[in-house]
């Protein structure tokens, strides 16, 4: 075949596979959103449910998701990006590196359902800690620490080494040259794996079902019971509660995942346009 | 002397790059260090800053004295070494912020954070370099959107901010144009009023217009050294005499 024929033949299934996946995306999001939208209001965003969610609204649901992308980002964030940049700039042993790496891989495609299991086994039998908002965002860091490691550790292991020398040369400490060029080089790859791990965390269930007690009151701290959004969708729609709020709570939830995605992905672009690179 | 080599050895694991290295290099003069690649001059400049202490396998014996002061000696801070020995790289390295910002790196990492001092500093370094007309109204821009030339000269200026003593440079104009280099190499000669500076050359042209002495560097022993001019028109060492004249590296 000819050169030029195959290339054609490559791009239009790249510009196909493209529109499928946008397609598919669309459609998804769409259907959702269209089905959704009828059960927002005011009253549905700012109230508790009443009747098991039948009426009412999902504020208590709302904060819960909340509370639990805090906790979440509180640990996970430090200790993935933290342990990244051990392995990135201090350790020198690679069997380590490779053994920490391939039990992140594992983690990572644990389903999530194991997250729950083991937390429901480990902290709340075990330990004892008690059902709450608490333990179900510890078992969502576990979660999501493997992929934030992951891809911060790529993010840092890519800083130009030319820009390490720069600031070795200048007579900077390691510390010195982690924090002003390490970090900032790599910030907007580490900033996507954290946004990737926290969307993922902020829609699980199943990881925290066993966890956060389910109820529907009005969490007021992070040892309070609650329910994420995730969840009470499931629950909704698993009992045949009502599809409505079902769709509705479906729809708040993509919403706010959107709003992250969309917000965080334009702060990444000024941010990098801001570095020049 | 301002830079005295006695007897200097060095390598990594155990391959031996550098061997038996005895050089004296004056104060406020240009130093150039020629030779084929790969015969260690990269080597030994960066011994004299110590950035091959970077390199965990790397170790040597012998001297490097700066100022009469061991630079490899047990009370030498490397962090003040390489405030002192400036250095500029192969391939210019701009940090991936402002202009500004560059030539504030060293100042802010080594204490000084008064926002008036700073920009006194910034400005009259970017002078010394020969950038400031150009980057006057945009230091707040990124330095990566700079050309090669400009950003060789940006990285000069942040290393004199810090007002080094020395400035090591290894091959500055390798990856730029002519006029480029013609402007790095005016700013050589002004800059040598204040600085010792060593360079590293790959370009016979550049090491006869732009240094006061020369060194040729042959499988990590120096042939030869000595004045720019009797290295060129009267070399004492058959060696220097054919790479002088080209007919190898
Ligand atoms: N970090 C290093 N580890 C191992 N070998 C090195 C390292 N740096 C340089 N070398 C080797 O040292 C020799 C001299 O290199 P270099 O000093 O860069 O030469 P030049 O600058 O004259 O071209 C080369 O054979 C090179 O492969
Ligand atoms: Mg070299």
């Amino acid at each position: 075949m000819h050169v030029k024929s195959i290339q054609k033949i490559t791009s239009f299934w790249f510009k196909l596979s493209g529109a499928i996946t946008l397609a598919i995306l669309m459609i998804i999001v769409s259907y959702i959103l269209i089905k959704g939208i009828g059960a927002i209001n005011l009253e549905f965003l700012l109230t508790k449910p009443v009747d098991s969610g039948r009426e009412g609204g999902i504020l208590p649901m709302i904060l819960s998701s909340l509370y639990l992308l805090a906790v979440t980002s509180f640990i996970a964030i430090p200790l993935g990006v933290g342990s990244a940049l051990y392995m990135a700039e201090y350790n020198e042993n690679h069997k380590l590196e490779v053994v920490i790496r391939f039990i992140s891989q594992v983690l990572a495609s644990v389903p999530s359902i194991v997250f729950g299991l083991f937390g429901l086994a480990f902290l709340i039998f075990f330990l004892k800690t008690g059902w709450s908002l608490l333990s179900g965002g510890v078992i969502l860091s576990l979660m999501s620490m493997p992929t934030i490691y992951q891809v911060s550790e790529v993010a840092l292991k890519s800083v130009p080494e030319h820009y390490k020398e720069g600031c070795y040369g200048m007579g900077a400490t390691k510390w010195q040259c982690i924090t002003s060029i390490i970090l900032p080089t790599a910030a907007s790859g580490i900033f996507t794996g954290i946004i990737l791990a926290l969307t993922r965390a902020f829609s699980e269930a199943a990881a925290v079902m066993y966890l956060v007690g389910s109820s529907l009151e009005m969490p007021t701290s992070l040892l309070d019971t609650g329910r994420p959004l995730p969840l009470h969708l499931y629950v909704l729609a698993n009992e045949g509660i009502s599809m409505e709020n079902a769709y509705g709570t479906a729809f708040v939830l993509i919403a706010i995942v959107l709003t992250i995605t969309i917000l965080s992905n334009h702060i990444i672009s000024k941010y990098e346009i801001k570095l020049g690179v | 002397m301002k830079i005295e080599v006695n007897h200097f050895n060095a390598g990594f694991g155990n391959m031996e790059i550098l061997k038996d290295i005895n050089l004296k290099i004056p104060k406020h003069s240009v130093t150039a260090l020629i030779g084929p690649s790969g015969c260690g001059k990269s080597t030994f400049l960066r011994s004299i800053n110590r950035m091959n202490d970077l390199s965990r396998d790397f170790c040597c014996n012998g001297d490097i004295l700066i100022n009469s002061m061991n630079i490899y000696g047990d009370e030498i801070d490397v962090v003040d070494l390489r405030k002192n020995v400036g250095m500029v790289f192969q391939k210019a390295n701009p940090f991936p912020m402002s202009i500004y910002d560059n030539v504030a790196y060293g100042l802010r990492i080594h204490g000084i954070h008064d926002d008036y001092e700073i920009s006194k500093v910034v400005e009259k370094s970017l002078k010394q370099a020969a950038l400031w007309e150009e980057v006057e109204d945009k230091l707040f821009e990124s330095a990566l959107n700079l050309s090669g030339g400009q950003q060789q000269r940006l990285c000069i200026a942040r290393t004199i901010a810090v007002n080094p003593d020395i400035i090591l440079m290894d091959e500055p104009c390798s990856a730029l144009d002519p006029i480029s280099t013609l402007k790095i190499e005016e700013l050589i000669s002004e800059l040598k009023k204040d600085y010792t500076i060593v360079l590293v050359t790959h370009n016979m042209q550049q090491a006869k217009r732009s240094s006061d002495y020369t060194a040729f560097f042959l499988n990590g022993e120096v042939i030869e050294s000595g004045l720019t001019r009797n290295i060129f028109q009267n070399p004492q060492e058959i060696k220097t005499q054919d790479y002088i004249m080209g007919r190898f590296g």
